[in-house]
């Protein structure tokens, strides 16, 4: 078995949230639209998630929308807020270091649709100025979609208050947050969001499935059309097992979040310590401590990215990497130069994204083969960058 | 570069023979005081960090058989960068060595036909190996003063970031490139450096011409 530390890009699903998927399949698997009992059955079960989700965000459960993804969630954010208030402006404000759902939806307006968009720099720590968010506001800003925690680097921005500068200037705020479901504290009327992104994938639920709150009053347009599901805000015929699943996941983490934050804080912090104390040379990308408790992101000075996963495949540990070796436009990681770090830092970043599997042996283990995979990589690259240069 | 070298486009795990290169590079410096006491005949050095991949190489020579006997090198890139080089590097050292004349003529193709093949978005990695051999072997040339053998930079450079000339560019199209990011795919011509794109989508049009009729 490995060591599974790539928990940011998906987690497993719950034991607990299989079994309460599981009569959904072909027991109680009657269409909630139907007229009779098996229809409402599978009815019930939908509206009960959707009480166990609004619970949770501090919400009413008609401002709950399931879909079928934290990408569709997203796209219904940007696309139906800009198209319904498209009368009142066409400026949309985010970020550079957005999930590409975010900054290919803004894109795809931008082209198509009219819409000016600013994206916000954010500091070396990965965090907005916020006088620059309220200084970018402009007569024409109709929405703000900022991440709640970023992917990549765990960075958490932080929401409540620009929560209030949205509400001081009446402007719709979106926030994706798709990676902090587990950890961070989601009550909408706290943070003063508008709408809020969240998926299953990575909070031990199922894959395909993602919620949307839309707070009541809020001017949106549906991006997919047909049989008038979920509010006619997203038709198609509603995935039972995958919205029950999604909320038994949602109860689960935030039942055990003060607990498990706690946990994964000191195993985070003992990885972040230990590989600073025992490799020469890296950085740690994103916030000391304003970030997610399952994100160690760090950058390993002249060497790449994808030679250091395939060494730590070998060795049993899965990690992920911002090198533009491994993706699929031969581009460096954008989070991690919108920091202000230059390419070959970008290059050389290494993700562990810690999850409740994860125990503190796992990490003495990384901890344990981590110095010699960077030393023999050293020890063939030509390269030496001057880390002096990128000190904070 | 015919179809037999190239794994589907999907295929990302790596040959065996890439993985052995990968795990047990051969051919390279075993402490860092060895690297800086190499007195090397000739040495190159190609790539940018910024770009991605980096490479150099250092070759000795015996000048009565004109064959390379050592070859030594150090990459920054990835698995196939780094297979690449030490592919390359046993290459020209096996069998006592290759002749020069040999050595020049060693195209990224035969170390990739060595290597099993390499997954086709890695292709464009062991581009710089030969040219990282071929700027340690002018290099071997000029020092041991064979002025009449240094080789003046085939074509003309149009990327000198990451030193791609106009030739590579109509290898590429011969091999098959027919876009902008197919040629990106074997060279990161203009990756780094945007203002060559338009030169390079010139050369892609009139290659395509000139050889295929398109
Ligand atoms: C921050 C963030 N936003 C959006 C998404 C997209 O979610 P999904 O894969 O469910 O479409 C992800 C996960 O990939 C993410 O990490
Ligand atoms: S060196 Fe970057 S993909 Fe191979």
């Amino acid at each position: 078995m490995g060591i599974y530390l790539d928990n940011s890009a998906t987690t497993y699903v719950d034991s607990r949230v299989r079994k309460e998927m599981e009569p959904f399949f072909s027991k109680d698997y009657g269409n909630p639209s139907s007229f009779h009992d098996m229809g409402l059955a599978a009815k019930n079960a939908i509206e009960d998630s959707r009480k166990k989700v609004a619970g949770i965000l501090n919400a009413s459960p008609k401002e709950i929308i399931f879909t079928g993804s934290g990408t569709e969630s997203i796209n219904l954010a940007i696309k139906g807020v800009y198209r319904a208030n498209r009368s009142r402006g066409n400026h949309i404000i985010t970020t550079r270091t957005e999930h590409h759902a975010v900054l290919d939806s803004c894109r795809y307006l931008e082209e198509n649709e009219g819409a000016k968009i600013t994206y916000l720099d954010v500091d070396r720590d990965g965090i907005i100025n916020l006088d620059n968010l309220e200084k970018s506001i402009t007569k024409d800003t109709i929405l703000i979609s900022i991440i709640y925690a970023n992917n990549e680097i765990g960075t958490i921005q932080p929401i409540a208050e620009i929560g209030k500068i949205a509400k001081k200037h009446s402007i719709v705020f979106h926030t994706d947050a798709c990676q902090a479901g587990c950890s961070q504290d989601l009550n909408v009327k706290n943070l003063g969001v508008d709408l809020l992104t969240l998926n299953g994938s990575k909070i031990y639920g199922p894959k395909g499935t993602g919620m949307l709150f839309i707070k009541s009053g809020t001017k949106i347009h549906p991006i997919i059309h047909g049989g008038g599901q979920e509010f006619g805000l997203r038709s198609g015929t509603e995935n039972v097992p995958g919205i029950v699943g999604f909320a038994k996941a949602l109860e689960t983490c935030q039942l055990s979040k003060e607990e498990e934050n706690k946990r994964l804080t000191e195993l985070r912090d003992k990885l972040i310590s230990g590989i600073q104390g025992s490799v020469p040379k890296t950085i740690l990308n994103g916030h000391p401590t304003k970030r997610l408790p399952n994100n160690v992101n760090i950058s390993f000075l002249d060497i790449e990215g994808e030679a250091i996963l395939l060494h730590l495949n070998r060795e049993g540990i899965y990690a992920s990497t911002g090198s533009a070796c491994s993706s699929e436009s031969l581009e460096p990681s954008y989070v991690i130069t919108s920091l202000g770090l230059p390419h070959e830092v970008a290059h050389g970043s290494i993700r562990f994204s810690l999850g409740r599997q994860n125990t503190e042996n796992d990490i003495d283990h990384v901890l344990m083969v981590m110095p010699g995979i960077v030393k023999k990589l050293r020890m063939i690259s030509p390269v030496r960058v001057n880390e002096d240069e990128l000190r904070r | 570069m015919g179809g037999d070298v190239q794994t589907g486009e999907n295929e990302w795990f790596y040959s065996e023979e890439v993985k052995e290169h990968f795990f047990s590079p051969k051919n390279i410096f075993t402490s860092e005081e060895e690297a800086k006491n190499y007195t090397a005949d000739g040495e190159g050095m190609v790539g940018s960090p910024a770009c991605g991949d980096v490479m150099r190489m250092w070759i000795k020579v015996d000048p009565k058989t004109d064959r390379i006997r050592e070859c030594k090198w150090r990459t920054f890139g990835c698995a196939s960068a780094l297979a690449s080089t030490s592919m390359l590097s046993v290459m020209v050292t096996e069998n006592g060595g290759i002749k020069i004349v040999d050595a020049l003529r060693l195209k990224p193709g035969d170390i990739i036909k060595r290597l099993g093949g390499l997954p086709a978005r890695k292709i464009h990695c062991s581009v710089l190996g030969d040219k990282a051999l071929r700027a340690a072997i002018n290099d071997y040339f000029k020092k041991s003063g064979q002025f009449s053998r240094v080789l003046h930079a085939e074509g003309k450079i149009i990327d000198p970031e990451v030193n791609v000339s106009d030739e590579d560019i109509e290898h590429a199209v011969l091999e098959g490139a027919r876009t902008i990011e197919d040629l990106q795919k074997r060279l990161k011509v203009g990756i780094h450096n945007k203002d060559v794109l338009p030169k390079v989508k010139e050369l892609i049009a009139y290659y395509r011409k000139k050889h295929f009729g398109e």
